[in-house]
């Protein structure tokens, strides 16, 4: 056990010595575009669509970046002009509140229940 | 008792899912443009297509009453046909129109209105179709009115004018 | 006029099915359980009846029959045979009829296979996959009959989506349709068990032959629909998250889980009343699914044609099913003898729980996702999309416990209650997977929150899965598909970590560089075949050792009219080159895409050995 508990101090150690590094422009513009939604395709995300609109969108993002504002300004700009849909991955706030914690909620009270319906070790 | 808070609760979700699934059957799921803000920011600089100069989109629309701004391109076949229109609102109206000019050459788009007709007070340039985005815009071709006091839009046509767009426009003029 | 052949035939096995019900529910009443055999044949009727139906829509495609409303929107006469067959199910009409046709075959096998059980559960589990066939009969010919006829008969076909003619999405429904359909067996005799008060061991030994069955079809449902979208969507994923896909995800999620627990209540009589509740989730969860694709309440790039009018149907029908079952489990929950022993916290059985535990969690994340934009939309008018970031967020995270859980869980013991002493190996083994996990990260400068750990795990797990091999023979098909399992984490995440793009517009003729390849776009040709004009760019990848060729390709289809773009692919075991290439509107460049991804054909792989444990396990008499 002790064993166990020292590697997991250990993991976190490793954890907190990963550093972050800046991504580099075009890196940068990949990971937001990949969150976009592209508006006038089915489906597709900005990062993978061809469309003019698509094109645009990935040269303003680097215009933005080139500017100097980090990524969730530019969500926000983007958000403000094209509403909450662009994002694939929404803002926790009133409306997905549920979103977010609901799975969660399951997995603590299926735990609980767990806990609840086990006995523990033979004494 | 128990048992039957449990059942009783688990009806109750159910239920409530089938009628927002049912309700949910109705809504179309394209996009619609009147859920995106009306709020525009005016204030970039951009070429215009015939001076050549720097000029704030800000000091186009300086005028009372309303301007319409229309994102288009020569090589955009939809733009084509909905220029008609838009030369029916300059005469008719009087309407400040303020073009720009999406991704495109500048030969093909003076060919393109030399051809078809100038219907715009003011061209800007968006060569690399960062305005257009910046202004909120879906593609080509686009249509807003805009409360030139306000610098609020009243209104957005994504896709070509067409005879309801058109209706819809001369009755907001007035 | 074959037509109608397939439409009366359709009628006939909906009058079997209201006899049937009618029959069986008599019977049931007086509690005289003798069925007479008529109704056993009855069924092979049924059966014969809808294969006759499904033959003769099979018939109006390759003859490109356009009287036949189905086939004047879905086929025309340039298509090559392969298609027009897989044309038949490639629309709703037609696919409807494939799940009916499954339905039936299946309760057919059931039938027949469950001879020596109890006649009450027998009949209880017909009576109650009946209502599910009447209920599609009812759809299938009052809302989507596809024997309609046209008049006057039309010339010319308006032609199958382009998109959809590929081979992997030929044979992806009728598979992924086989696992939705078993699952509703699983429901009846769930049903049909609680009812008679025989949810016990025996119970399990039987149905768990029908979860297997489900699960593996569901399994290689979804692996042919990824593969599918990994060279035909031309954007090198194979998995985006998407809502339709989503859908198929999630009763694959639900019948693991329940498989985990049907081994459990075989092996040691717990476990009852959860049995039951995954049995009728997991089929409500197919229906779901079914309704969510054929309404178009969805945003999707899978489109397909699809009706909101007919989705008042589907979901009226799915609640209806689903309130019958609610109802008779709370109304005859005290006939399950539950077995009132707690397991011990560290026991297999707890295991067991844990996994179903990280199953409902998963499960969860995935529904919600899918369906919160809905909800979202109906109460609150607010659109939001919920993409892949939403679910890495969630799901990673709760993903490492899972393999750490998943590494160990299968060699504790059961029943046994007490730590034992500190398994060296298996200490050791993760101490090594640190080590490696930790160059590993440094070497390729991976930088998320998570990776590290997340590496750790799937390594850790990955090894215990090998070194299970050489432990007990015991069960060999869950060694198999647990070192599936691993395989296809690790290949995921090395994929994710070391996939390269480049993009870039080229003309023919251009060079460009990238990393230490140089690729060279040499020529195009255009070349007309049967029912599409094709542009075959050849491009050239050269590096120190070796050069590559690869010839991406367009398919301008004109029935519809449609752009395809099809990636060429050249698959080493260490890694995929894949290269697309797209027109631009500006003349003579192409928007070129090429992407190293390694490990790609790993991911396929494992799901095959996933799949592949199941099918062993299926053969095996006692495991």
């Amino acid at each position: 056990m002790k064993i166990l508990k020292i590697f997991c101090i250990l993991l976190i150690f490793f954890l907190f010595f990963q550093n972050h590094s800046l991504a580099n422009s075009p890196q940068q513009v990949d990971k937001i575009s990949k969150n976009l939604r592209c508006l006038i395709c089915q489906g597709q995300s900005v990062y993978d669509s061809q469309s003019d609109f698509a094109l645009s969108m990935k040269t303003l993002i680097k215009k933005k970046i080139d500017e100097g504002k980090n990524d969730d300004e530019i969500y926000d700009f983007l958000i403000s002009k094209y509403g909450e849909w662009i994002v694939y991955e929404p803002k926790f706030n009133k409306n997905t509140f549920f979103l977010w914690l609901l799975p969660i909620l399951v997995f603590l009270g299926g735990g609980w229940l767990i806990f609840k319906k086990t006995k523990f070790f033979k004494l | 008792m128990s048992k039957n808070i449990k059942l009783t609760s688990i009806v109750l979700i159910v239920l409530f899912s089938f009628f927002v699934l049912l309700k949910g059957l109705d809504k179309s799921n394209t996009y619609s443009p009147e859920l995106s803000t009306t709020k525009i920011d005016f204030n970039f600089k951009a070429k215009d297509l015939f001076s050549d100069e720097e000029i704030f989109l800000d000091d186009l629309i300086k005028n009372d009453g309303m301007s319409l701004i229309n994102i288009w391109a020569s090589w955009c076949l939809p733009c084509r046909e909905e220029h008609a229109y838009l030369l029916n609102l300059k005469s008719l109206h009087k309407l400040n129109i303020v073009g720009i000019n999406y991704k495109d050459s500048e030969i093909n788009a003076k060919k393109f209105l030399k051809e078809l007709g100038n219907p715009y007070t003011n061209i800007i340039t968006d060569p690399k179709g960062i305005n257009s985005i910046e202004l909120g815009a879906f593609g080509v071709p686009e249509t807003f009115l805009i409360d030139n006091n306000s610098k609020l839009i009243i209104k957005k046509f994504i896709g070509p004018l067409d005879d309801s767009a058109f209706n819809q426009l001369t009755k907001l003029i007035k | 006029m074959i037509n109608q052949l397939g439409n009366y035939s359709l009628y006939i096995a909906l009058l079997i099915s209201i006899f049937i019900i009618s029959k069986a529910s008599l019977s049931l009443r007086k509690l005289s359980i003798t069925l007479s055999g008529n109704i056993f044949s009855l069924i092979s009727v049924q059966s014969i009846m809808v294969i006759i139906s499904f033959l003769t829509l099979i018939y109006a495609f390759v003859t490109s029959d356009f009287s036949n409303e189905t086939v004047y929107n879905n086929s025309h006469t340039t298509k090559p045979l392969f298609y027009k067959i897989s044309g038949t199910w490639g629309n709703h009409e037609g696919s409807l009829l494939l799940w009916l046709l499954v339905l039936t075959i299946f309760l057919f096998i059931f039938t027949v296979e469950s001879k020596n059980l109890s006649q009450r559960y027998r009949t209880l589990t017909l009576f109650f996959q009946q209502i599910i066939i009447f209920g599609f009969l009812l759809f299938i010919l009052f809302t989507s009959n596809p024997f309609s006829n046209l008049f006057p008969i039309p010339n010319e076909g308006t032609g199958l989506n382009p998109i959809l003619q590929d081979p992997a999405l030929a044979i992806h429904p009728p598979i992924l349709y086989l696992g939705y359909v078993g699952t509703s067996i699983i429901f009846s005799s769930a049903l049909a068990a609680i009812i008679s008060g025989s949810i016990n061991k025996s119970w399990a030994s039987h149905i768990k032959k029908w979860v297997l069955v489900s699960w593996v079809f569901l399994s290689i449902g979804i692996l042919l629909g990824s593969i599918w979208a990994y060279y035909e969507l031309g954007w090198g994923g194979f998995w985006f998250w998407d809502p339709v896909e989503n859908v198929s995800l999630m009763p694959w999620i639900c019948l693991t889980a329940l498989l985990h627990t049907i081994f459990t209540l075989e092996k040691r009589d717990i476990f009852h009343s959860w049995a039951v509740i995954l049995s009728i989730t997991t089929f409500s969860l197919s229906m779901s699914g079914t309704f969510l694709v054929r309404s178009g309440i969805l945003n999707s790039i899978h489109i397909f044609a699809n009706d909101p009018s007919r989705g008042v149907f589907i979901l009226c029908f799915l609640f209806i099913l689903i309130f019958l079952s609610i109802l008779i489990y709370f109304f005859y929950q005290k006939t399950i003898k539950e077995n009132l022993t707690k397991p011990y916290l560290i026991s297999k059985e707890t295991a067991v729980l844990l996994n179903n535990l990280f199953m409902m969690f998963f499960l969860s994340v995935v529904l919600i996702g899918t369906v919160y934009p809905i909800f979202l939309e109906v109460i609150n008018n607010e659109k939001i999309s919920i993409g892949p970031p939403f679910y890495h967020k969630l799901l990673i995270p709760f993903l490492i416990p899972f393999l750490f859980f998943m590494a160990i869980g299968p060699n504790i013991k059961w029943i046994n209650g007490k730590i034992g002493k500190i398994n060296f190996t298996q200490v050791s083994i993760f101490i090594i997977s640190i080590i490696v996990s930790y160059f590993f990260v440094k070497k390729y400068g991976v930088s998320y929150l998570l990776s590290l750990p997340l590496f750790i795990l799937s390594i850790f797990l990955f090894f215990i899965t090998i070194k299970d091999f050489f432990g007990k023979k015991v069960n060999i098909s869950q060694k198999i598909s647990h070192f599936g399992f691993s395989l296809l984490i690790l290949s995921i995440l090395l994929n994710g970590v070391l996939s390269k793009e480049f993009s870039s517009n080229m003309k023919v003729g251009d060079e460009r560089k990238f990393l230490n390849k140089t690729i060279k776009f040499e020529s195009i040709k255009v070349i007309k075949e049967q029912n599409y004009q094709s542009l075959i760019g050849e491009f050239n990848i050269k590096d120190e050792n070796n050069s590559l060729s690869l010839k991406p390709e367009l398919r301008i289809y004109d029935q519809p009219q449609t752009i395809t773009s099809e990636a060429d692919i050249s698959s080493t075991i260490f890694s995929d080159n894949f290269l697309v290439f797209n027109v631009l509107k500006n003349d003579g460049f192409y928007n070129v895409r090429y992407q190293i991804k390694p490990f790609m054909i790993w991911i396929w792989i494992s799901v095959i050995l996933i799949s592949f444990g199941g099918l062993i396990s299926l053969k095996k008499k006692n495991v």
